[in-house]
């Protein structure tokens, strides 16, 4: 064993662990670790590849389920079985720390990360969503981080060909240096075509392929899991640089080789600590061992030694185990498409992660110390002081009689404004597959090779898990699974993104848990299962952390075409009622923060049964075919709810709202959850009713489609009066506008 | 009859395009690998959307120089039909098959969304089931589609009816607000002299079912489909 040298507390610091965390590495090899070996456990044991901070939590989640084929945590991706041979695969995933450093790249090798994730499987991608946060859109600092990630995933998505076909994108202060860059991915793929990420079968060759190897991101694991500092923009070597023509060549010709029969054992993308990570995880998973020659890895820069070449980031690299025997067949499909594959080793049955240099062993580890032995920490948790002050909400202004400036106030905040600045610059029509289109409640698809048709949604608000993240993350899992309802899909999966501050501060680390138990138990409620998902921690800045910010991702099978439901009016005369209710408060609404600049709560009562109760009524609604559109009300609440239908249909209502005892913006614009907005053709109003008493469901209708004025009355008021048409212009352009200021 | 789908490394509308023609069509149609050299047993070669060889260079530039292009000049000469969507129409004028260049949008912006296209010519082999009062709802996504092309060229393209697609409001009115990458004249597509080479951004292939929300892509191939049987 060469270059053994003292280990001095700084360099084990340096490498993000723990004196204790060291001498548990001495543990696991009997000796003192060189400095790769210790560089190899810096990375394997960091947050974002070992989760030692949150793994106990998220042990927690729902992850079984009639139709799950591969479990969270087994492979790269979950897999859900949905019938006739046909599965899907997807994943959401992080990339904040690289994004707020170099927005561009960072943004773009995120969408590369999680779409390797995805065909490493052996799934074509056919989808991806964004779900973005930046802080406030009148900061030079967010138009400018904005136009770079903006940028930065069209020019991947775009250019590998995978259509962008949703997401969501919130601005708030919280985020103003720490931008959340969350990126999902869906792949389909013949049940039989799935592809483990194992190495398996002594002797059998270890191919690797794609971009060559760089100094580029060394260490970005590592990175990924501190705080941002004002220093952080010396870390930009940490961030790699993109290349999505090389990624769709890995696509297509993995793809192409997996179809070959006996070809490939097993394959894993080099991510988060590149080789490193690839080569012990497979042999981790496969119960073997792996023996690889850096002196084989193809580099891009002389003179690399072997603790840069493993712990490199360079982007678009593959680890293909192959058959033996079949070392041809691997290499002719890589060169039919312009690719190099290199063999750089082979499996053994040591157990063992071994790393040579020109024949001599530079480290040799047990693959499972590095992959299963990460220290785990269940860490102090403490109730946030701050709760009891932001849930005192102080006494509000007078009543008003008309709110029509109100909602058009609303209606051009950018959490509120349609967000067609950001979703044209993603091409979201390639493959042709995207039934309904971005600026919906959920995208739908059809999958022409299965004959099926999924919708999709991400959600999260970020200000109510802040006022209360418990309920703020049950009411997200909640508008998520609902977003999917509502387009008439019965939800099959969820994956979800953990976006927190340092979970070494216990009041951090609380609101992780309080979150964790929340989709537990949102889940369980709902019956989705939890398919992947991952977490980001340390997401603080000098300024402070974010919002927690659990992002969810979930899934839906709709059953047929005339299922697809829009949210957009369609005929005069349609019928317009209310589900769930007219709700109450105001707390931690957009209008709150936004027109009475209050950012307060408490949220507004949510409860899962009602919920699920809601959920199953619409679904069956829709697919008896009664519902002509349906949209839920969300941030802005039923005024903005009712403008969207109106604009997207280009027709007005005529809508009265007929209760009590409440105030005339907390009618209008609060944003008391479970709740959708449906039109019925007034032939099917008797049917309607009746199947929301067998439901047990609270209805109320509340007026008409017709004309081109938006009109909502309540209490002999006419609280809201405008065209259509008026609404929609401040809608339209206010985030092209904000954007227009210079950067 | 049978048409061709060239495959580039980094096409990816080549599938879309090889769907619509198979599945929404019904016609016989077979992928060409960009180093295939016959391609004299097709009917029509269709040069599909996408970054090839990742376009960062210049859109189309290199593709041009791939081996397959070397079959598309003769073929084009000989009377072939060729159609260039989006990235296919950058090829069809970096290799000098039909006049102009391509500028980036003049936003600077990648653009994805439904435009409407006024038929300007509907007596080509490519167009002839379109009526000239028509107007089209037909999706672009496209980085550079910026059309330009010299006064002189352009005047004579006027007057030949090259100009074969213009971008139009939804009332047919050619307006500034309605084109979507600041080409000359809300040029959206055009056809060579000889009338057998057509290049347009936009795609006709995501508009030729109604489930993807237009259909009125698709007379594009019927059209194509008509002149191949006549």
């Amino acid at each position: 064993m060469s270059s053994l040298m003292m280990m001095t507390e700084d360099i084990i610091t340096q490498h993000g662990l723990t004196l204790e965390e060291y001498d548990r590495i001495k543990v696991f090899l009997g000796r003192e670790p060189n400095f790769l070996e210790l560089g190899l456990f810096s990375v394997m044991w960091s947050e974002h590849c070992g989760y030692k901070n949150s793994k106990l939590e998220l042990k927690k989640l729902p992850t079984t389920g009639s139709g799950i084929l591969i479990k969270a945590g087994e492979e790269n991706a979950g897999a859900i079985d949905i019938g006739d041979d046909w599965c899907i695969v997807f994943k959401m995933e992080s990339h904040n720390h690289p994004s707020a450093i170099e927005p561009f790249q960072g943004a773009a090798t995120g969408v590369g990360g999680i779409i390797r994730d995805i065909f490493t499987m052996g799934a074509r991608p056919i989808a991806l969503m964004d779900s973005l946060r930046f802080g406030r859109l009148d900061e030079a600092k967010t138009r400018s981080l904005m136009t770079g990630v903006v940028s930065g995933i069209a020019h991947y998505g775009n250019c590998i060909g995978i259509p962008t076909v949703g997401g969501e994108v919130y601005f708030e202060e919280s985020y103003s240096t720490n931008p959340l860059v969350n990126v999902f991915c869906l792949g389909i793929a013949r049940k039989k075509d799935l592809v483990k990420g194992k190495a398996v079968g002594m002797g059998n060759p270890v191919f690797y392929v794609g971009s060559s190897t760089g100094r580029d991101g060394i260490h970005g694991a590592t990175f990924a899991s501190d705080e941002l500092t004002e220093k952080s923009h010396e870390d930009r070597p940490s961030v790699q640089t993109a290349d999505p023509f090389m990624e769709k060549l890995l696509v297509e010709a993995c793809l192409e080789l997996f179809k070959k029969p006996g070809c490939v054992v097993g394959v894993q993308d080099m991510g988060a600590a590149g080789l490193t990570c690839s080569t012990c995880e497979t042999a981790s998973r496969g119960n073997s061992g792996i023996e690889i020659d850096v002196e084989l890895v193809p580099r891009r820069e002389t003179g690399m030694n072997p603790y840069e070449i493993m712990l490199s980031e360079s982007q678009e690299r593959m680890l293909v185990i192959a058959q033996k025997g079949k070392e041809d067949e691997v290499l002719k499909t890589f060169e039919k498409w312009g690719l190099h594959a290199a063999l750089v080793g082979h499996v053994t049955d040591t157990g063992r992660m071994v790393v040579k240099e020109k024949g001599k062993v530079v480290a040799d580890v047990p693959s499972k110390a590095l992959t299963d032995e990460a220290p785990l920490y269940k860490r102090p948790a403490k109730r946030p002081a701050y709760l009891d002050e932001v849930n005192r909400l102080p006494d509000l202004s007078p009543e008003k009689s008309n709110y029509t400036n109100e909602l058009l106030q609303l209606l051009s905040e950018p959490n509120i404004a349609s967000k067609q600045w950001v979703y044209e610059q993603y091409d979201h029509m390639v493959m042709d597959n995207t039934v309904v289109l971005p600026g919906s409640d959920a995208a739908v698809l059809r999958l022409k090779e299965a004959g099926k048709y999924l919708a999709m949604s991400s959600d999260c608000n970020g200000r109510y898990c802040y006022l209360d993240a418990y309920q703020g993350t049950l009411m997200a899992v909640a508008e998520c699974a609902r977003n999917v309802v509502i387009s008439g899909g019965r939800p099959v999966g969820l994956t979800d993104c953990l976006n927190f501050g340092n979970p070494l501060k216990p009041e951090s680390f609380w609101m992780l848990q309080k979150a964790i138990e929340a989709i537990r138990d949102a889940c369980l409620k709902f019956e989705i299962p939890v398919t992947g998902g991952n977490v980001s921690l340390y997401n603080e800045s000098p300024q402070g952390a974010i919002f927690p910010t659990p992002t969810m991702g979930v899934v839906g099978l709709i059953q047929k075409e005339s299922d697809i439901t829009t949210l957009s009016f369609k005929e005069e005369g349609d019928l317009i009622f209310l589900t769930g209710g007219f709700g109450k408060g105001l707390g931690g609404s957009e209008y709150l923060w936004r027109v009475l600049d209050i950012q307060k709560g408490p949220l507004p009562a949510f409860d899962l049964d009602e919920e699920w109760k809601l959920q199953k009524f619409i679904l069956k609604a829709i697919q008896k075919g009664w519902l002509q559109s349906a949209h839920d009300t969300s941030e802005g609440g039923l005024a903005v709810a009712l403008a969207e239908c109106a604009m997207q249909g280009k027709k007005g209502a005529l809508c009265e709202l007929k209760t009590s005892g409440l105030r005339g913006d907390e009618i209008l614009f609060g944003e008391s959850p479970s709740r959708v907005v449906v039109t019925v053709k007034p032939q099917l109003k008797d049917d309607f009713i009746k199947l929301a008493q067998d439901f047990d469901a609270n209805i109320v209708q509340m007026g008409m489609v017709g004309g081109t004025q938006l009109k909502i009355s309540y209490g002999g008021k006419l609280l809201i009066d405008s065209k259509w048409q008026e609404l929609e212009k401040p809608w339209r352009t206010a985030i092209e506008n904000g954007m227009k200021m210079s950067v | 009859m049978k048409f061709a789908v060239v495959v580039f490394p980094g096409s990816n509308c080549d599938a879309d395009c090889f769907h619509v023609i198979k599945n929404v069509l019904k016609q016989p149609v077979e992928y060409v690998w960009h180093q295939e050299s016959d391609i004299s047993h097709f009917d029509c070669v269709i040069l599909p959307g996408g970054f090839s060889y990742g376009d960062y260079l210049r859109t189309g530039a290199i593709a041009r120089f791939s081996p397959v292009m070397n079959s598309v000049q003769p073929f084009a000469k000989k009377g072939g039909l060729v159609l260039g969507i989006c990235n296919g129409f950058q090829i069809l004028l970096e290799a000098g098959l039909l006049p102009g260049a391509m500028m980036r949008n003049s936003s600077l912006k990648f653009v994805c969304k439904y435009v409407y296209l006024r038929p300007e010519n509907v007596k080509t082999r490519f167009t002839e089931q379109y009526q000239k009062t028509e107007v089209l709802k037909i999706p672009v996504a496209h980085g550079e589609g910026n059309y330009f092309v010299e006064p002189d060229v352009l005047k004579k393209m006027n007057a030949q009816g090259q100009i074969v697609f213009r971008y139009c409001d939804e009332q047919g009115e050619v307006t500034r607000d309605s084109n979507p990458n600041g080409s000359l004249e809300n040029i959206a597509g055009i056809i060579n002299e000889e009338g057998n080479v057509l290049g347009m951004m936009p795609h006709p292939e995501r508009a030729s079912e109604q489930i993807l929300g237009s259909e009125d892509g698709r007379k594009i191939f019927e059209s194509i489909i008509k002149a191949i049987m006549k």
